[in-house]
């Protein structure tokens, strides 16, 4: 009989073994689904996984995976500390959506002038400030009133959406719309624009900051006190309160980090490749960098590939959707498995299998 | 194959598109969704537009969808992977896809696309959309004599132009027939979210509405209703038969099969212009769904015989006099709303209490 044992210490090998792990058994499940479907399986995760990277339409498709990928590691790599210590920011889609606004709404506030060198700045440090603010709410009510902080920055994620409504039907909405919902487009404006930086290459100023937000949290995690304090709080918050950490500041620092990185992204988001504010200009990039931030074992390198693997399958997906006519329900279900096993043979990092003895014998 | 990797190749370095040459025997044309296919409303209606495409092509006509796209960098990415991929025809069909479908359209000047409800047009980009109001007229008309409470609930999805349109037309018929009417309004914020639309309904019969009119696209409130008994509904862009007689008792149905096919063959012909196309009821795009048993036979009777005149173009649902909420005047006796006012409309009329989200 088989049986689970606890191991002393989660294993080192099974930590980096099983995301692989994961991605392989999706492979063969989502295979599986695929067959049943009537596709090829072969064909079906060729086009998902292959066809993006080294495909027909590669020069068009790979500078995308960067684009998809750079708000997910933005957002991931500010979770990751919060998650390590213990804070729970679930709120990121709402933090993500808040610097958004912030920073298209300085922008706006310019137009029509052309000062790019003084308004794009401005703008990156209000996407920073609002996601920052907008997380310190559910920080602080933590602190001062021990509330939950899952549930209260879960909630603000439905109050940012109403604000966002708002703002593209009245406040931001562009005057020469006809009517119409959604602010001026900003990637049209010279000013405050965020686009490629090389041509054809993905790389805009997001996922530049993406990339360095990847450096700078492997070097505080690795080499830094902060990143001890961060690991000590969440392994023993009490062996981390002698060592003098201050929880309460502890908390405010992860929060604010990780709204202000999210509240980043939105701004890179509305600035660029969405280029306005519109009511509908969210479309779960918060949500997804809780996957890609567990799936990348909240380290940077992980987050990092994790993102590019997210990317890989959205991409991915909507190719098999048009070349082989794959369900988008389909591709949804393939990126839940995804998650699903690697929660399920996480199992493996904390336990060993062995096989049981019965008493008697 | 070889050659059109060959080519398509060469066109992404070049950026402009070569696919139609490539391509020349099988006309390729695709589809982006904003809902899934199967939602029972919208999406479903234009992919049984895009069916239509490939049931009277046969082997002449290839097509391609991909369902569930949001509107924003997702929709551009789809668009030029289409466009990439050898499509002749883009059909866009959500208002969110404008911009989107502007600036892809500008990187493949040879591919067509169309653009459903949005007002930017290009060289290569067409726009249509529906009159949907005239199918509202209709529902207003019915709904205002089924009431008894004399409230009439109303499930918004977005304060766009074509919403709000939606929302006077209804409202003016209902008046017209019942003086003492009353519209209850919720807006959802989405086109297709069946748990937000059950909400809203379910807000809307708490506060004594007994006729549900929706301009979202799921069935979700129709079964909110079915579950509250005796509250009227009506389909929304598809028929949603299985909800007839009770709640549905009738709907408006969007028919974009004449209108895909006869782009499609422009496209073959090579006789594709840029051009806004705004049909209603007479032309075909607007059906108005049997109307069912639960609704009385003269009621029944007027209604349809509201329909043909809009048909023919014999009334015009936007008739003087009518005045706007403020009270201000809008549309003097017997004058009709021009289109440019209807296309742009942001102002409820005279008798409909609240305010359109700001």
């Amino acid at each position: 009989m088989l049986r689970l044992e606890k191991r002393p210490q989660p294993s080192q090998v099974w930590t980096y073994t099983t995301p692989l792990l994961a991605v392989a058994i999706t492979m063969v499940v989502g295979g599986i689904l695929f067959a049943a479907l009537g596709k090829d399986p072969l064909v079906a995760i060729r086009t998902i996984f292959w066809d993006p990277m080294f495909g027909q339409f590669a020069s068009y498709s790979l500078p995308q995976l960067l684009v998809k990928a750079g708000p997910l590691m933005l957002i991931a790599i500010g979770l990751s500390f919060g998650f390590r210590a213990g804070v729970w920011n679930i709120g990121a889609e709402g933090q993500y959506i808040i610097g958004a606004i912030c920073g298209a709404a300085v922008g706006l506030a310019f137009y029509p002038m052309e000062a790019r060198w003084l308004i794009f700045p401005l703008m990156i440090i209000a996407g920073f400030a609002g996601g920052m603010l907008w997380a310190l709410i559910p920080g602080f009510l933590r602190v001062r009133f021990g509330t939950n902080e899952i549930l209260v920055s879960l909630m603000l994620v439905y109050v940012a959406e109403q604000l966002l409504a708002s703002m593209s039907l009245g406040l931001l909405r562009n005057p020469e719309g006809m009517g119409f919902p959604g602010s001026r487009n900003l990637s049209q404006i010279t000013s405050s624009q965020n686009l490629e930086l090389i041509s054809g290459t993905g790389m805009h100023w997001g996922v530049v900051f993406a990339f360095i937000a990847v450096i700078f949290a492997y070097i505080a995690l690795s080499r830094h006190m902060f990143g001890f304090n961060v690991r000590l709080a969440g392994q023993s918050p009490k062996a981390a309160a002698f060592s003098g950490v201050n929880p309460k500041r502890l908390v405010l620092i992860c929060m604010g980090l990780s709204g202000a990185l999210a509240g980043a992204a939105g701004l890179f988001e509305v600035a660029g490749p969405s280029g306005q504010v519109s009511i509908d200009f969210n479309v779960g990039y918060g949500f997804t960098a809780i996957i890609v931030a567990f799936l990348g074992r909240l380290h940077p390198v992980g987050i990092l590939l994790a993102a590019l693997l997210m990317a890989l399958t959205y991409i991915g997906g909507e190719i098999a959707q048009l070349t082989l006519g794959l369900p988008g329900a389909a591709i949804q279900l393939f990126q839940g498995m995804l998650l699903f096993f690697l929660l399920a043979v996480d199992v493996l990092t904390n336990y060993r299998i062995v096989l049981a003895k019965s008493e008697a014998a | 194959m070889n050659l059109k990797s060959i080519l398509t190749g060469a066109t992404v370095a070049l950026g402009m598109s070569t696919a139609a040459i490539a391509d020349s025997h099988v006309t390729k044309v695709g589809f982006v969704y904003v809902g899934p296919v199967g939602d029972g409303g919208w999406t479903y209606e234009h992919n049984e537009g895009r069916l239509a495409v490939e049931e009277h092509f046969g082997d002449a006509v290839e097509t391609v969808f991909v369902e569930s796209v949001p509107e924003g960098p997702d929709a551009e990415r789809v668009m030029t992977q289409m466009a990439l991929g050898g499509a002749d025809l883009i059909f866009t069909t959500s208002f969110g896809y404008m911009d989107p479908t502007i600036n892809v359209a500008a990187k493949f000047p040879d591919v067509k696309f169309e653009h459903a409800t949005g007002y930017k047009r290009a060289d290569n980009v067409s726009t249509y959309s529906a009159r949907f109001y005239e199918g509202r007229a209709v529902q207003g008309h019915i709904a205002g004599q089924l009431t008894e409470s004399n409230i009439i609930g109303y499930i918004g999805s977005f304060p766009i132009p074509e919403v709000i349109r939606g929302i006077n037309s209804a409202y003016i018929h209902a008046k017209e027939v019942n003086p003492d009417v009353e519209f209850k309004i919720v807006w959802a914020f989405t086109w297709f979210d069946p748990a937000k639309e059950a909400e809203a309904a379910s807000v809307l019969i708490e506060q004594g509405a007994d006729v549900i009119l929706q301009h979202t696209d799921s069935t979700a409130p129709q079964a909110a209703a079915q579950a509250a008994g005796n509250v009227y509904t009506f389909g929304q862009a598809s028929d949603m038969g299985e909800y007839a007689p009770m709640p549905r008792v009738s709907s408006i149905i969007d028919n974009w099969a004449p209108y895909y096919i006869a782009r499609t063959q422009a496209v073959i012909d090579g006789t594709w212009e840029s051009t806004d196309t705004w049909d209603g009821i007479g032309p075909g795009m607007v059906g108005i769904g049997e109307i069912s048993s639960a609704v009385p036979a003269d009621v029944k009777a007027s209604a349809e015989a509201l329909r043909d005149s809009l048909a023919s173009g014999e009334y015009h649902a936007f008739t003087g006099p009518i005045n706007k909420q403020d009270g201000s005047a809008w549309l003097a006796e017997g004058e009709t709303a021009d289109d440019g006012t209807l296309l742009g409309m942001n102002f409820y009329v005279e008798g409909i209490s609240g305010d359109i989200p700001q």
